[in-house]
């Protein structure tokens, strides 16, 4: 079984690997755009997983930085245009803004809502996410609820050209592994394991000398930064960014990723978001209503396999990912 | 005055119309093991929240090593050198054994902003952890997951977990709450070793472990100390007895 795991594991990073070639051959470029989306989606859950798998903290507002990532790309292209300001346009200037603006809202809404727990905890970020929401929609000069129409992709000063979309994809692809190595060795470092140690058991944390709060709080950053990555990405991919990528609904995809995949597993989030887009994929192409089954077949993920389906397939749940 | 390791002054706790601590002076001296005894509802988890900080006190102090330590949170009072172990087992029950202990050690090895090596391969960590949980004599068992463990098992899991953080004084709350007949003769043992190099308040509720490892007794009852002293004089004094230890021939409360 735990062979049949990595077998399979391997198996997906290899086909996602072999997507843009498979897909030109086909002569059917939109997998190409589909399975990009998996890929950013993926990042967006990984983020996620990282304080709700592992440090057990249930955020229902992380769709928010995601949506930061993305307007960081937006208000870039918008004022290169508009004001001719160059240097906006540049992803030397809208990546790390992506990073830096996720990581500061991660701040602030992580040091307030962290003093709460359970339900509080997520209602609390629910609460936060909304609220960035409707400034978005508020916001007149970037387009309010409309969004905004990116007038190009990050310009790496010719060093990366986003403008394809295999390269994009690759682009995704390559960041997602990032991702992935990043988390594997933060879950199995000294602070991962402070924070999963707070996770199994906050009191007793405190008890041998762990001060827990700025150790979830530092967790709670990496995840909004890695969700605003994951934005950045997503606001390029689709050239467009708007209020509705920050709907607390957004949110909640991420989180039926995360359960759907193997909450604490290093791989579900990746195994969650390609299952939730193909599904839905499938789903959608055969009925309009195809969340009527959606709903049901997550019902019984949550019911028969409690770890996901990552779950399914190893033996026993170990926190080591 | 005596070298006095702990030491509460006029501590005060109510809840609500339930006073669990009632002006309470207790003094602890280096090197002792204190035993505090009393029936259900004297107050004793109460006091030992208090000493740990879990708890704040409505008034009154608490000394630690001569520091007034009564505003401290948890892990600061920690790393002053105070470690307890729970009444009801408090353990990371999804880590091993050994991961348990390596927890406590990593928590007074400096901060652990550390994000990239990996703590679980950390010989500075898993070395000395193998090493406590060998001293409570559960060796053999640091790969397996704590909430596998017998309940024997994961008690004197609790107490490695609390040596482990290098403590000079150690707050016991019932260490042998549940443990059969074996188990609880090789905590005693335990702690009798233990008694050698640390201060220990012990809670304990088995008569004959208190009267044979306490250098000092406290009996509480309704959160008020109503006498202290040596296990000859605790035994035969009169007040105990009526309020405590009753008809009941020094047996079980």
């Amino acid at each position: 079984m735990a062979r049949l795991r990595i077998v399979l594991l391997i198996g997906l990073l290899a086909s996602l690997a072999l997507v843009p070639p498979i897909a030109t051959w086909l002569d059917e470029p939109f997998y190409i755009v589909l399975f990009s989306r998996m890929l950013i989606l993926a990042i967006g859950a990984i983020g996620l997983n990282l304080v709700m798998g592992y440090g057990g903290m249930v955020s229902f507002g992380h769709a928010a930085f995601v949506g930061i990532g993305a307007y960081m790309v937006g208000i870039g292209s918008f004022h290169s245009i508009e004001d001719g300001i160059d240097w906006m346009a540049s992803g030397f200037f809208q990546l790390p803004a992506a990073i830096f603006v996720s990581a500061f809202f991660a701040l602030i809404i992580g040091a307030i809502s962290l003093r709460t727990k359970g339900v509080y905890f997520i209602m609390i970020t629910l609460a936060f996410s909304q609220m960035l929401y409707f400034v978005a929609v508020g916001v007149e000069i970037y387009g309010a609820d409309d969004g905004l129409s990116l007038y190009g992709r990050s310009e790496f000063a010719g060093l990366l050209d986003l403008n394809s979309d295999s390269a994009m994809y690759y682009v995704n692809f390559v960041t997602l592994g990032i991702c992935l190595y990043a988390v594997h060795r933060i879950i199995n470092s000294r602070f991962g394991l402070a924070i999963q140690g707070a996770r199994s058991n906050e009191r007793r944390m405190q008890a041998i000398g762990f001060p827990t709060f700025p150790y979830r709080l530092a967790g709670f950053v990496i995840s909004g930064v890695i969700c605003g990555i994951a934005g950045f990405l997503l606001a390029n991919q689709t050239d467009f960014v708007s209020p509705d990528m920050m709907h607390w609904t957004r949110s909640g995809d991420l989180i039926i990723m995360v359960v759907l995949g193997g909450m604490g597993t290093l791989f579900g989030p990746l195994v969650g978001a390609v299952a939730f887009l193909l599904v839905e994929e499938i789903l959608s192409s055969i009925t309009i209503s195809w969340q009527l089954y959606f709903g049901p077949l997550l019902i019984l993920v949550v019911l028969f396999a409690r770890g996901g389906i990552d779950g399914l397939l190893r033996p026993r749940q170990r926190a080591d990912g | 005055m005596a070298n006095l390791h702990l030491q509460t002054v006029d501590l005060i706790k109510r809840f609500g119309g339930l006073t669990a601590t009632d002006k309470l002076s207790l003094e602890i001296e280096r090197g002792e093991l204190h035993a505090i005894i009393g029936p259900n509802g004297a107050g004793k988890t109460t006091l030992i929240a208090q000493l740990t900080g879990e708890l704040a006190p409505d008034s009154g102090r608490i000394h630690f090593d001569g520091e007034d330590i009564t505003d401290l949170p948890v892990h600061t009072r920690s790393g002053r050198g105070l470690a307890r172990s729970f009444q009801i087992t408090n353990i990371m029950p999804d880590f091993t054994s050994l991961e348990n202990v390596a927890l406590a050690i990593q928590a007074h090895a400096g901060h652990s902003y550390r994000f990239w090596k990996n703590a679980r391969k950390d010989t500075r960590l898993t070395e000395p952890a193998q090493g406590f949980i060998d001293m409570v004599g559960i060796g053999d068992r640091a790969h397996v997951q704590a909430t596998n463990l017998s309940h024997g098992e994961q008690r004197q899991l609790e107490i490695a977990m609390a040596l482990a953080t290098k403590p000079s004084m150690l707050l016991l709350d019932e260490p042998m709450a549940g443990t059969g007949p074996d188990e609880s003769a090789r905590m005693v043992d335990l702690l009798r070793r233990l008694k050698e190099s640390h201060t220990i308040l012990l809670i304990e509720h088995d008569m004959d472990v208190v009267f044979a490892l306490a250098d000092r007794i406290t009996v509480l009852v309704y959160g008020r100390a109503i006498a202290s002293g040596k296990p000859e004089e605790i035994r035969v004094n009169p007040e105990v007895k009526a309020a405590y230890l009753g008809d009941q021939d020094g047996g079980h409360a």
